[in-house]
């Protein structure tokens, strides 16, 4: 199928029929090919879905005693296959601030550093650092002004302020809400099971580490779109530090014994079933 | 599923609604309030797409405030639905707003009224109204049980009636509810009705 463009033409074309075999090419009409279907806008929309890396993820963020824990997997998937398995999920906003991403890759990069941008200005302008709440609710707003125009953003803002620590969510669909602890992406049911049993606010801070890792270890487990290194960030008083970054594979024999069955005792049950 | 539902008794005007942020599957939070205070003597209950909701609610309130502001005496409550109402159907034929709402309020002269708005800019004064799934159990509930006149205990009696009805007969029903009121005192909170308790926030309090 070619789009034939000669409408867009003001001459007539010059050369109506003769045209020699050489000058075919050089004189015909411009033109480009299209895919053969029958759907081109379905198509294309399609196309676009399939290479916007980062659709599958698990990202989680919560308030405990003694600050904000977040933590992500590593993994992009384009569909089925994994473009890659070291992308830095945990975005650093500034020395307190940390944002999350789940959706399109570009969307949350590019929204996150234009927060930045706009997080640095509040400070330069003010003489103060702005607020989880300010900031959280700056994106919301940009996001909402954009809805419904093909942004995928699912993301987490957590940090330090004055008030002590925040933790937002927000999403490319306009919302934005203040909470305690979340879990972004697909692997945030598995994630949210873990959390939920596991989580005290009473934690130390190595218990809350902990819960982090186990809590991404296990949706990677069961989330074929998550993988690669858990990574965790803490949030404190004095700003954020990663604390581990852990291949999910090394975590399995950690997190998952395999108890090893005896032989005979496999004979023996074998007749009864 | 989201169920917002409001009465006018006796003095008072009362709306109620779940506080549940759902995405699919998930619930993300079980204590959103969805009844804004919108002034001293209104409260305003929506319900509707999450990033609609929040930011046609807090636009109303801001633009109510500086009406206060400008002019020094509060809009009356027929007045806010109105204006609510020309808002919604402003956008509605530009980037609609996926909001219903219910607007409560009490005047000095006029006393308790209730308003409903829906996505469409659909204005009612009205006694009792409900939105969301939870309409379905609620407005047959309170079309029995409503009487005119009711006294604040006949209606909490009415709306913890219908928050039952809901939990034991919707398969998506939301856990907690709150319960506002407003009267010639003002609009405050008067109860949460919680069968689950986030962990965090009973800890953080």
């Amino acid at each position: 199928m070619k789009l034939d463009l000669s409408g867009f033409e003001s001459t007539p074309s010059l050369h109506g029929g003769a045209v020699d075999d050489v000058g075919e090419d050089l004189f015909s009409r411009p033109s480009f090919q299209l895919p053969a279907c029958s759907d081109f806008d379905g198509f294309q929309k399609d196309a676009v879905q399939m290479v916007k890396p980062a659709k599958g993820t698990t990202t989680l963020a919560f308030i405990f005693k003694e600050g904000v824990i977040v933590a992500a997997d590593s993994r992009a998937s384009m569909g089925g296959y994994i473009s890659s398995q070291s992308v830095k999920k945990i975005i650093e906003i500034n020395p307190y601030m940390l944002g999350t991403m789940a959706g399109g890759a570009a969307d949350c990069q590019f929204w996150h550093r234009n927060l930045g941008i706009k997080c640095r200005l509040h400070e330069l302008a003010n003489k103060r650092r702005i607020s989880v709440t300010g900031a959280s609710k700056l994106l919301a707003n940009i996001l909402y002004s954009y809805r419904g125009m093909g942004l995928s953003v699912g993301t987490m803002i957590a940090g330090w302020d004055e008030k002590g620590p925040g933790l937002y969510y927000v999403d490319s669909e306009g919302g934005r809400l203040k909470g305690a602890r979340f879990s972004v992406g697909s692997g945030s049911p598995y994630a949210y099971g873990v959390l939920d049993s596991g989580y005290r606010y009473d934690m130390t801070k190595e218990e809350a580490a902990e819960l982090a890792r186990r809590a991404i270890y296990h949706a990677t487990f069961r989330d074929g779109a998550s993988g690669g290194v858990a990574s965790v960030y803490y949030v404190g008083p004095d700003g954020w530090t990663k604390l581990s970054g852990d291949d999910v594979g090394e975590l399995h024999y950690k997190y998952y014994p395999v108890v090893p069955t005896p032989i005979e005792q496999e004979m023996a049950d074998a007749p009864a079933a | 599923m989201e169920c917002v539902f409001g009465l006018v008794g006796d003095g008072f005007a009362l709306v109620a609604a779940d506080t549940s942020a759902v995405h699919s599957i998930l619930v993300h939070k079980s204590n959103e309030d969805k009844v804004m205070i919108l002034d001293s003597h209104k409260l305003l209950g929506a319900s509707g797409e999450a990033g609609d909701r929040v930011q046609f609610t807090e636009y109303i309130q801001k633009n109510v405030h500086l009406y206060e502001f400008r002019n020094g005496i509060p809009l009356t409550t027929a007045a806010a639905a109105n204006f609510t109402r020309g808002e919604l159907a402003t956008a509605l034929r530009k980037n609609p707003y996926s909001v219903n709402i219910l607007l409560a309020g009490y005047d000095k002269d006029i006393g308790p009224s209730l308003y409903y708005i829906d996505y469409i800019s659909t204005l009612h004064k009205v006694d009792k109204g409900a939105f969301g799934y939870g309409s379905y159990f609620c407005l047959s509930m309170m079309d029995r049980h409503y009487h005119s006149g009711m006294s604040v205990e006949e209606a909490i009696k009415l709306v913890d009636q219908c928050i039952m009805e809901i939990r034991s007969r919707l398969v998506v029903a939301p856990p907690n509810f709150v319960i506002k009121i407003v009267d010639k005192d003002g609009a405050r909170e008067y109860a949460w009705r919680e069968s689950i308790k986030d962990t965090a926030e009973v800890s953080a309090a």
